[in-house]
C-alpha cells in the first residue's frame, strides 16, 4: 500500500510517502513527481518518515528525474528515511547523487547546488 | 519442512511475498537491516521474473522455497518462464541510469550487492535461481 500526500508551501513542495513503494505502485510516485514538476516547482522535498519500504522500482523513479532537476535548477532532497530504507539508497550509492538528510529543517536549509 | 510460497505472476502479489519473508526470516540471526535487505533482494528477483519472464500473467506462478543450514539461508526461486540468468546480466553504471533516465536495472545491482552468492540453472524448461545469504559470524 502506498499513499502520497502533496503539500504545497511557499518556497517548496513536499511529497509525503506513506507505506511501501514497489513495482505494483511506483507509477503513482512517478505521476505525483510529474504533476509537481508540471506545476513548476523549484524545490521538491520527499518526506520519508512514513516510508517503510522501497524497491528498485521506486528508486528508479527518483533516478529518472535527477537529470531534469539539475538541468532546470530544481532543488531536490529526501528527508526522514528510517535506517533500513536509508541503507537501500546507500548500497547503490544513491546518497552520493541525491541529497538525503535527517529532517525537514535540514532539507530546507540546504544550500542551492546547481 | 521448508517454507514454500507459490506466487501468482502479478505485481500486486509482491506485498504477499514480503509478508511471507518477514514471517519466515524472523527466526534467523540477521539484523533488522539485513532482514530488510534480504527481503528486498528476493523481491527484486521475483519482480523481475513476474514482469519480464511472465509478462504479468496472473495465471502463471513462480515458487519460492526457503532452505537453511547453520551458516546460511538459501532462497530458491523456481519458474518456467523465459530463462533469465542473473549472473550474465550486465548491470548498468549508476551514472548511465541517470543519463538515460531509465527506470530499470537497479534491481539486479541491489541483488548482487546484498546476497553473498547467486546460482542459476536452467534445464528442461525449469529455471532455478538460488540466492544465498551467509549469517554473520
Amino acid at each position: 500500500m502506498l499513499q502520497i500526500e502533496k503539500i504545497k508551501e511557499e518556497t517548496y513542495d513536499t511529497l509525503r510517502l506513506l507505506g511501501e513503494v514497489d513495482a505494483s505502485n511506483s507509477v503513482l510516485l512517478d505521476q505525483a513527481m510529474q504533476e509537481v514538476l508540471q506545476q513548476g516547482t523549484r524545490f521538491l522535498l520527499i518526506d520519508g518518515h512514513e516510508l517503510s519500504y522501497i524497491s528498485s522500482a521506486g528508486l528508479g523513479v527518483f533516478m529518472s528525474y535527477l537529470d531534469d532537476f539539475s538541468e532546470q535548477g530544481i532543488r531536490f532532497a529526501i528527508f526522514g528515511l528510517n535506517e533500513q530504507v536509508a541503507e537501500v539508497f546507500h548500497i547503490l550509492g544513491l546518497d552520493q547523487l541525491i541529497q538525503i538528510v535527517p529532517d525537514k529543517s535540514t532539507a530546507i536549509a540546504l544550500p542551492h547546488v546547481s | 519442512m521448508c517454507p514454500k510460497l507459490n506466487l501468482s505472476c502479478q505485481t500486486s502479489a509482491l506485498s504477499e511475498l514480503r509478508s511471507f519473508l518477514q514471517q519466515n526470516l524472523a527466526c534467523y540471526t540477521l539484523s533488522d537491516v539485513e532482514r530488510h535487505q534480504v527481503t528486498l533482494a528476493v523481491e527484486e528477483v521475483c519482480a523481475n521474473l513476474i514482469i519480464h519472464s511472465h509478462a504479468c500473467n496472473p495465471k502463471e506462478e513462480i515458487q519460492l522455497e526457503i532452505k537453511d543450514s547453520c551458516e546460511k539461508v538459501i532462497f530458491e526461486i523456481t519458474d518456467e518462464g523465459i530463462a533469465f540468468n542473473l549472473l550474465e546480466y550486465e548491470v548498468p553504471q549508476i551514472k548511465k541510469v541517470v543519463e538515460e533516465k531509465r527506470k530499470g536495472g537497479l534491481g539486479i545491482l541491489l541483488v548482487r550487492k546484498i546476497m553473498d552468492e547467486i546460482e542459476f540453472e536452467s534445464k528442461n524448461g525449469k529455471n532455478i535461481c538460488r540466492l544465498i545469504k551467509n549469517f554473520p559470524a
